[in-house]
């Protein structure tokens, strides 16, 4: 088993007046929210909203257009945590011709976080696909996809977990185990901020409801 | 150092993977210059003449056919998202893409071209001048090409594009690399100099392809 013990800081994430702008429309204006360690924000609207704009803001994939975002470390040192986020989002950046277990060393090499064969092993049975480790992902289904993506998250450590939609293509079993390991990483001090329009497997402790502006 | 690592073994190995494009450069390249002595006819003495040039052509040709996906591939299937995420610097996947492609579609080529220098009749001499004046400008062209694929990456279809921006740029290298080739072969012409420039083409665009393409790479994200 990937043991969830606390490997990361405990960080707050905070947002202030955050804007977003896209193709000179505003996406969103003053978005203001501030989640310690242990706790987990669900982002929910309707399509066009900006939620996904918003979790690649904070996954420093966007510039936005205005306003602050913030990862501090909560304890002592006011320094800013470096590279703390895992971004989870639609698309899982497999590499379709070489195996899972290639692009799952690949990424933990790219985290620094080199992951052993139990690692792999422990990390892809606890996601049911560990018996397609030597397989080329380019036949994944869009769910074994989606469970590929979760082991990348699980396999490096990270404090702030942004995900975009990630029960999509799960099946009920998947959703539960989904459940289970942000329920883990909530324990253990982690920050979740999801994004959604569905019922996520773990209750928030926050919702900010985005609407679609006038 | 072991991220760059990473990243060059992984481009290695999705080079000369099935759909890679190493194979296919280097059959493009055979094709290339099989093609010419066709085209001008059997006078040996006009090939050996010609030959380098064609060569360094042909390479020039060859190493733009793999460079569309070098960095499209990353942003569509998301790792080009999932790498920004991690904190990293682009600069090191540009840096690590290009060595990566260089190793496994460039270098193969500039080890064929002594071979198909003996079908354009060039002596033992050029055949070592031009393999060597291609080592050490290959590099160049796939550091600029690779500018041009960084800075594609968020369109379609940029492959001619990238054969559009990258051809005028590549024109010094190959000027310097045919004069470095000649040079070592004709008496009177230089050799120490032309080659000079040419490896500081390779050392130079080392530098600031990097810088370049994590720019474009940056503003194709928007």
């Amino acid at each position: 088993m990937v043991n969830p013990v606390n490997r990361f800081p405990r960080i707050r994430v905070e947002a202030d007046a955050l804007s977003c702008t896209r193709g000179g429309r505003a996406i969103f204006r003053d978005i203001s929210f501030s989640i310690g360690a242990g706790r987990m924000l669900a982002v929910t609207g309707p399509n066009g909203a900006g939620k996904s704009s918003l979790l690649r803001i904070m996954a420093g994939l966007l510039e936005p257009a205005g306003g602050r975002l913030e990862f501090r470390a909560e304890s002592g040192s006011a320094e800013e945590a470096e590279s703390p986020v895992h971004y989870l989002g639609h698309l899982d950046g497999l590499k379709p011709a070489m195996s899972l277990r290639e692009n799952l060393r690949y990424w933990c090499r790219i985290y620094d976080r080199p992951a052993g064969q139990d690692d792999l092993e422990a990390a892809t049975g606890r996601l049911g696909i560990g018996h397609a480790l030597d397989l080329p992902v380019g036949v994944f289904s869009a769910g074994q996809r989606r469970r590929a993506g979760l082991a990348r998250i699980m396999l490096a450590p990270r404090p702030v977990w942004l995900l975009d939609e990630p029960t999509s293509a799960l099946d009920r079993d998947g959703e539960a185990t989904l459940g289970k390991l942000m329920d883990e990483h909530l324990q253990s001090g982690g920050v979740i901020v999801a994004a959604t329009h569905l019922d996520l497997p773990v209750r928030a402790d926050l919702t900010l409801d985005m609407a679609v502006p006038a | 150092m072991s991220l760059l690592a990473a990243i060059i073994a992984q481009t290695v190995r999705l080079g000369i993977r099935a759909g890679g494009g190493a194979l296919v450069g280097l059959i493009f390249f055979l094709a290339v210059v099989a093609v010419v002595p066709f085209g001008v006819g059997p006078d040996l003495n006009l090939l050996s003449r010609i030959g380098p040039a064609i060569l360094w052509i042909g390479v020039l040709l060859a190493s733009l056919l793999g460079l569309e996906r070098l960095f499209s591939a990353d942003r569509e299937d998301g790792s080009l998202d999932l790498y920004i995420a991690s904190g990293e610097p682009i600069v090191l996947l540009v840096l690590g893409r290009a060595v990566g492609h260089w190793l496994a579609t460039g270098l193969p080529i500039v080890v064929a071209a002594p071979v198909l220098g003996l079908m354009l009749n060039l002596s033992p001499v050029a055949l070592g001048a031009v393999t060597l004046t291609l080592f050490a400008g290959s590099p160049a062209l796939t550091f600029i090409g690779a500018v041009g694929a960084a800075l594609t990456a968020g369109l379609q279809r940029g492959g001619m594009l990238i054969a559009v921006l990258v051809l005028p740029l590549s024109v010094p290298v190959l000027i310097f690399g045919v004069m470095a080739t000649n040079g070592a072969v004709y008496d009177p012409d230089p050799f120490t100099a032309p080659f000079l420039i040419l490896c500081a083409f390779s050392l130079g665009s080392a530098v600031l392809a990097p810088l370049a393409g994590a720019l474009a790479l940056r503003v194709a994200m928007e």
